[in-house]
C-alpha cells in the first residue's frame, strides 16, 4: 500500500510542476493547486499510514499520529487561501494588462529568438 | 530601580506631544516639547549625589537570559555627565530651535525627530548591555539621517544625510560584530561584567578583532580620519540640528563608546597605536582644513573633527591622566561648540549668509552676540580664564609625559602645539573675518541681533565657559571626577584644576600657540594661495560616484539574476532542490525501511488509477481549462477518499468542503479569463520541463515512500496521553489545533483573514475583461436563476446550517470543529448565491464579512487574553463538566470560545472572496438588450 501511495504523491508532483512551468497562470494555478495536494499527502504521510485508527479517544484500540493531521488540516485551509489569492491575482494581472501570462508580457519576440536559436 | 528604567523611554513618550501641539503656537509648542526632557533631566539629576558619592545605579529587565537579551540601563558618573550634556544641550536646542525655524517649516516634525533622537543618544549613554547599546547606537543613525535631511527639498540635505548614514551606519555594523565577538571572549553581554574583565579580554586571542571592529563604529561616528568627511556635509542640516549633533551628541557617542570601554580594552600597544594616531592625525588635519574654509558652519564642523580628534589622542595615550583631560574636554567641547553652532545659526538667520567673504564687520550691526560668540571662539581656541584653556593645558601636560614613540616622543607635543596654533588661527578667523575686518559684502538683508530669547540659550553656554574658566572646581569637579572614576574603573589619579600652576612648559605652548596662530593668520592670504593650488576634491561627489558605481553593478548583477520570467526562477529552485536532495539521498542506503507494509486492496488500487489517471488527464488537458477544472476536482475528491482510509476523518470533511469552494472559486475566476491556453512553448520547453518534472516526483515519491516505511518516532504520545485530562476533548487533532498549538492556528487564521481583505482589495476597481460569449462564439444564457434550484437550495439552507453547527459542536470530541463547520457554512451560503444571484441575497443577508473575520480573530484572541486574568499562560484552555435536570452531563471548554472565533473567520473569508468575486459576475454582465 505504501508503494502505491508514494507513486501518487510522485506522480501529483511531478504533474504539480509541469503545470507550474507553464506560462499562462491559469495552469500555473492548476498546477499549485496538484502541488498543494501533494503536499499535504506528503505531510499527513509522515505520521505513517494506518487502517481504522482516527485519533478519536474511545474509538479504536491505536490511534494515527494526530499531530501531522492538525498540521495537514491548516495546511489545507491555507492553500485554499493561496489558491484564491493566485487567482485573483491573476484575474487582476490579465484586466490590467490585458493578457494572462505570467510574466505580463506576451513572449513573442522571446519565443521567436529560442525557437530559431533551436533550429540553428 | 524603576525610575530608571523609565528614565530613557520618557523622552520617548516626548515625541508624540510636539506632533499633537504643532496645532497650537510655535511657542506652545516648544513649551510642551520641553516638558518631559525638562522631568528627564530633573530626575537624573536627583542621582547626582549619591553618583558624586561614588554609588553607581543598575537596573534591568530580563528578556531571553539564556541568550544575554535583556533591557538593562545603568547610571554612573559617565553616563551622568552624558546624559546632562545631552539632555541640558538639548533643552537649550528646543528653545533656540523655536526662533530659528521659519513659519513655513513643520516645526513640530522637527522636535519629533530631535526628541526621538535624545531618546536614543540617552539609550546609547545609559545602556547596560552591549546588544541593547548597539541598538540605541543604530536608532541614532537613523534619527540623525532624519535629522539632517529636514530640509529634504535641498539636494545637499539628501546627500549629505544619506552620506552620514552609510558610513555610520556601516561603522554601526562593524560594531555589532565586534561586540557580539566581545560577548563570546567574555561569556555575558552585561557591561559590567565585560568592564570587569579588562585582562581576559587583552589576552584573548581575538582582543585584536574586537578592537579593530569597536573602534570601527567609535571611527565613523566619531568623524575621525579617514572618516571624516561625512561630517562636513552634515552641516546642510538646519543650525539647531548641528549645534546639537555636533557638539554634544551623535559624534561624541564614538568618544562616548571609546570611554564607555576604556577600562575593557585601552592600555596595549595596539590600542595605543591605532587610537593615538588616529586621533592626532584627525586633531591636525581638521584644524588645518577648518582655516580654509570660507563657510562659518564649515569652520566650525571641521573644527570639531579636530577636537573630536584631540579627544581621542587623549584616549589613546593610555595614562589615568589622559583619560581625565578627555573627560574634561568633552565637557568643555560640548559647551563652547554648541554656543558657537548657535551664534553662527543667528548670524545666518540674521544677515542671510554664512559665507565669510562676505560677513564682515557685524560689530557694528550686532555687538552683542558679537562678545559672546568671541568669548566661545576664545575658548575654542584656548585662551586662559575660559573653559576650553584648562583641558587645552592638561594635554599639552600629557603630551610632554608620552614616552610611546621612544627617542621620537618629542614629535607629540611639537605636533600638538601646532594643532593649537591652527585652532587658534581659525577662531582668530572667525572672531576677525566675521565682525571686524571692513564691511559686509553684499548681504542679502541688513543685519541685526535676533530675537531676545534666540540670544538666551547662547547666553547660558558661553556664561557656563566663564565660570568652568574660572572656578573649574566648583562647576565640574564633582562631575569630572565621577566620569572619569567611571571611565577608569576605578580610583581616579591626582590632579589639579586650577587656572595656574606656575610657569611651566605646558603654558609656554599655550604660549606658543598663540602667537604662532596669530602669524598664521596674519598671513592666511599666503597660505589662501598656496592652498589654491591643489585640485578641490569634494568629498561628496567622490561618495556618490562610488554608491552610483555600487548601483550600477548591482543593477547589472540583478538584470542578469532576474530577468523577469518566473518560469526561470521556478526552474533555477527547482534545480537547487534537485541538487541538495539527492546528495542526501544518495547516502540513504535502502529506499524500504523495516516497517512492515500495508496490504493492498482493490478497492484502493482502483482509487489510485483513478488518481492517476484524473492526474495525468489534468496535465494533458490543460489547455481546455474547463476540463482540466473538472478532472482536477475528481483528483482532489480521490485526496479527501485518501484521508478518510487513512484514519484522518477531519482531513477528508476539510479536503471535501475546501474542494466545493476550490472548484466554485475557480469556475468563477475562468469566467474571466481566456477559456483555452494557446500552445506556445517549443518542444525543447517542454523536454526539459518534463525532465525536471518526473526527475522532482520520483525524489518525492522516493523520500515519502522511505519515510513511510521507517518505524515512527513521534512526540503524539503526550497529545493522545493529554487530550482528555488536559484539554478536555477526545478528538485529538481538534485539540491540538485549538488548545496545544493554538497559537499556531491563532496565527493562521489570521493569515487567512489577512489573504482575504488582499483579495477583496485585488477585486475592487479591477477592469474586467468581460466576454459576452463562451470561447466558441455562442452568447451566454439569460435563464440566470433556475426555479427549481433556487426553491430547493432555499429550503436546504436550514438544514445545511444545522448539520453545520452540529459538526462545529461536536467537534472537540468527534470529527469536526470551526474550520470544517465554517466551510460547511460558507458552502451553503454559496449555493443560495448561486441559486438567487447577489442581489436577492444582498437584500435579505446584511452579513459584513470583513466584521466577519475581524470579530472571529478577536473572540479567538480575546479567548486566549482571558486565560491571563486566571494567571495562566496565553491561550491556555478551561473545561469543565456541568449537569442539567433536562439534558444532563455536558462540557463547557474555553476552547470552544477559541473554535468559534476560527469558525467565523473561515466564514467571513471564505465568502468575503467568494461573495465579491460572483458580485463582479452580476455588476459587470453586459445588459442584454430589452428588443432583443
Amino acid at each position: 500500500m505504501e508503494g502505491i501511495y508514494a507513486f501518487c504523491v510522485g506522480l501529483l508532483t511531478a504533474c504539480g510542476i509541469f503545470l507550474t512551468l507553464r506560462g499562462r497562470s491559469f495552469s500555473v494555478v492548476i498546477g499549485l493547486t496538484l502541488l498543494s495536494y501533494a503536499v499535504n499527502l506528503f505531510l499527513f504521510a509522515s505520521g505513517r499510514l494506518k487502517l481504522n485508527a482516527a485519533a478519536v479517544l474511545g474509538q479504536s484500540e491505536q490511534y494515527s499520529d494526530p499531530l501531522p493531521q492538525a498540521l495537514v488540516l491548516t495546511a489545507i485551509v491555507i492553500g485554499f487561501a493561496m489558491t484564491a489569492f493566485a487567482v485573483i491575482l491573476a484575474m487582476r494581472a490579465r484586466a490590467d494588462l490585458g493578457n494572462d501570462h505570467v510574466d505580463g508580457t506576451l513572449p513573442s519576440n522571446n519565443e521567436d529568438s529560442q525557437r530559431s536559436g533551436g533550429q540553428h | 530601580m524603576n525610575t530608571l528604567i523609565w528614565l530613557p523611554f520618557l523622552p520617548l513618550l516626548g515625541t508624540l506631544i510636539p506632533l499633537f501641539s504643532s496645532r497650537y503656537s510655535r511657542t506652545a509648542c516648544a513649551f510642551y516639547t520641553a516638558a518631559l526632557p525638562a522631568l528627564t533631566l530633573f530626575l537624573v539629576l536627583s542621582y547626582a549625589g549619591d553618583i558624586f558619592q561614588g554609588e553607581r545605579f543598575q537596573a534591568a529587565i530580563p528578556w531571553i537570559p539564556n541568550i544575554g537579551l535583556e533591557l538593562a540601563f545603568r547610571l554612573d558618573g559617565l553616563a551622568l555627565l552624558f546624559s546632562i550634556l545631552i539632555l541640558g544641550i538639548g533643552l537649550l536646542v528646543i528653545l533656540y530651535a523655536r526662533y530659528y525655524l521659519s513659519e513655513k517649516d513643520p516645526i513640530g516634525k522637527f522636535y519629533a525627530f530631535l526628541i526621538l533622537f535624545m531618546f536614543a543618544m540617552l539609550g546609547v549613554v545609559l545602556s547596560d548591555n552591549l546588544i541593547q547599546l548597539w541598538f540605541f547606537w543604530e536608532l541614532t543613525s537613523i534619527s540623525s539621517f532624519l535629522l539632517i535631511s529636514f530640509w529634504g527639498h535641498k539636494t545637499e540635505a539628501r546627500k549629505g544625510a544619506r552620506m552620514a548614514l552609510t558610513v555610520t551606519g556601516a561603522g554601526g555594523l562593524a560594531l555589532l560584530a565586534g561586540l557580539l565577538v566581545l560577548g563570546n571572549t567574555v561569556g555575558s553581554y552585561s557591561l559590567q561584567v565585560v568592564l570587569d574583565s579588562g585582562d581576559l579580554i587583552k589576552s584573548s586571542s581575538n582582543y585584536p578583532v574586537i578592537v579593530v571592529l569597536v573602534l570601527l563604529g567609535a571611527f565613523t561616528k566619531s568623524a575621525q580620519f579617514p572618516f571624516h568627511f561625512w561630517l562636513p556635509n552634515a552641516m546642510a542640516a538646519p543650525t539647531p540640528v548641528s549645534a546639537y549633533l555636533h557638539s554634544a551628541t551623535m559624534v561624541k557617542a564614538g568618544i562616548f563608546l571609546m570611554a564607555r570601554f576604556y577600562p575593557a580594552l585601552a592600555d596595549t600597544n595596539l590600542w595605543f597605536l591605532i587610537v593615538s594616531l588616529t586621533g592626532l592625525a584627525t586633531f591636525l588635519m581638521g584644524a588645518y582644513i577648518a582655516l580654509f574654509q570660507h563657510d562659518l558652519k564649515g569652520l566650525l564642523a571641521n573644527s570639531t573633527i579636530s577636537h573630536l580628534g584631540l579627544i581621542t589622542l587623549l584616549l589613546g595615550m593610555g595614562t589615568d591622566l589622559a583619560a581625565v583631560a578627555a573627560v574634561f574636554h568633552i565637557i568643555n567641547h560640548a559647551i563652547f561648540k554648541a554656543s558657537l553652532f548657535m551664534a553662527a545659526g543667528i548670524i545666518d538667520h540674521e544677515s542671510g549668509s554664512r559665507d565669510m567673504r562676505q560677513l564682515n564687520g557685524l560689530w557694528k550691526y550686532m555687538p552683542y552676540t558679537a562678545t559672546l560668540a568671541m568669548v566661545a571662539s576664545a575658548s575654542m581656541a584656548g585662551v586662559p580664564l575660559l573653559n576650553g584653556f584648562l583641558s587645552k593645558e592638561m594635554f599639552f601636560t600629557e603630551t610632554l609625559h608620552q614616552a610611546s614613540l621612544g627617542s621620537l616622543s618629542w614629535i607629540i607635543p611639537v605636533l600638538a602645539t601646532l594643532g593649537g596654533a591652527l585652532a587658534v588661527a581659525y577662531s582668530t578667523r572667525f572672531i576677525h573675518d566675521v565682525f571686524f575686518n571692513g564691511e559686509p559684502i553684499n548681504l542679502p538683508k541688513t543685519p541685526h541681533e535676533p530675537p531676545r530669547y534666540m540670544r538666551v540659550p547662547v547666553e547660558i553656554l558661553v556664561g557656563l565657559c566663564l565660570l568652568v574658566g574660572i572656578f573649574p572646581g566648583f562647576l565640574a569637579g564633582d562631575l569630572l571626577a565621577s566620569a572619569a572614576s567611571a571611565t577608569l574603573n576605578g580610583p581616579i589619579p591626582e590632579y589639579s584644576l586650577s587656572i595656574w600652576h606656575g610657569f611651566n612648559l605646558p603654558l609656554l605652548m599655550s604660549a606658543i600657540a598663540v602667537v604662532g596662530g596669530l602669524i598664521v593668520y596674519k598671513n592666511r592670504s599666503h597660505m589662501f594661495k598656496f592652498q589654491a593650488q591643489f585640485p578641490k576634491s569634494n568629498p561628496l561627489m567622490v561618495f556618490e560616484a562610488s554608491v552610483q558605481f555600487v548601483t550600477r553593478q548591482a543593477g547589472t548583477l540583478i538584470r542578469f539574476t532576474e530577468n523577469g520570467s518566473l518560469q526561470r526562477y521556478i526552474f533555477a529552485v527547482l534545480g537547487l532542490m534537485v541538487i541538495m536532495t539527492i546528495s542526501t539521498l544518495v547516502k540513504l542506503n535502502t529506499t524500504a525501511g523495516l516497517r512492515p507494509e500495508i496490504p493492498v486492496d482493490a478497492m484502493t488500487i482502483t482509487a489510485a488509477f483513478l488518481l492517476c489517471v484524473s492526474a495525468l488527464a489534468t496535465v494533458i488537458w490543460h489547455r481546455k481549462r474547463v476540463v482540466a477544472l473538472i478532472t482536477l476536482s475528481v483528483v482532489g475528491l480521490i485526496v479527501s477518499l485518501a484521508f478518510a482510509q487513512f484514519s484522518a476523518p477531519d482531513l477528508a470533511l476539510t479536503q471535501l468542503s475546501v474542494e466545493v469552494v476550490t472548484v466554485i472559486l475557480l469556475i468563477l475566476a475562468l469566467f474571466f479569463l481566456p477559456q483555452k491556453t494557446p500552445k506556445e512553448s517549443h518542444p525543447r520547453i517542454v523536454i526539459r520541463d518534463l525532465s525536471i518534472a518526473s526527475l522532482i516526483g520520483g525524489i518525492i515519491g522516493t523520500i515519502c515512500y522511505a519515510i513511510m516505511t521507517r518505524p515512527l518516532d513521534t512526540i503524539s504520545t503526550f497529545f493522545t496521553a493529554n487530550s482528555k485530562t488536559g484539554g478536555g476533548g477526545t478528538n485529538v487533532v481538534n485539540v491540538i489545533l485549538v488548545d496545544f498549538r493554538g497559537f499556531d492556528t491563532l496565527g493562521e487564521i489570521t493569515v487567512l483573514g489577512i489573504a482575504a481583505l488582499g483579495i477583496y482589495k485585488l477585486i475592487a476597481r479591477m477592469r474586467l475583461f468581460m466576454p459576452s460569449s463562451d470561447g466558441k462564439g455562442r452568447p451566454w444564457s439569460d435563464d440566470k436563476h433556475p426555479i427549481l434550484l433556487s426553491v430547493i437550495s432555499q429550503s436546504l439552507l436550514p438544514l445545511a446550517l444545522l448539520v453545520s453547527a452540529y459538526i462545529f459542536l461536536r467537534g472537540h470530541n468527534l470529527p469536526g470543529g470551526g474550520f470544517i463547520a465554517g466551510l460547511i457554512t460558507s458552502v451553503a451560503i454559496i449555493q443560495q448565491y448561486i441559486a438567487h444571484g447577489v442581489i436577492w441575497i444582498k437584500t435579505r443577508l446584511k452579513l459584513d464579512y470583513q466584521i466577519l473575520i475581524g470579530s472571529g480573530i478577536g473572540i479567538a484572541t480575546l479567548s486566549g487574553l482571558g486565560s491571563w486574568a486566571f494567571g495562566h499562560a496565553f491561550l491556555s484552555s478551561w473545561f469543565d463538566y456541568f449537569y442539567l435536570p433536562a439534558i444532563g452531563k455536558f462540557e463547557l471548554a474555553s476552547a470552544m470560545i477559541f473554535d468559534l472565533g476560527v469558525y467565523l473567520t473561515v466564514v467571513g473569508a471564505t465568502m468575503l472572496i467568494l461573495a465579491n468575486l460572483g458580485q463582479l459576475t452580476t455588476s459587470e454582465r453586459p445588459v442584454l438588450k430589452e428588443d432583443e
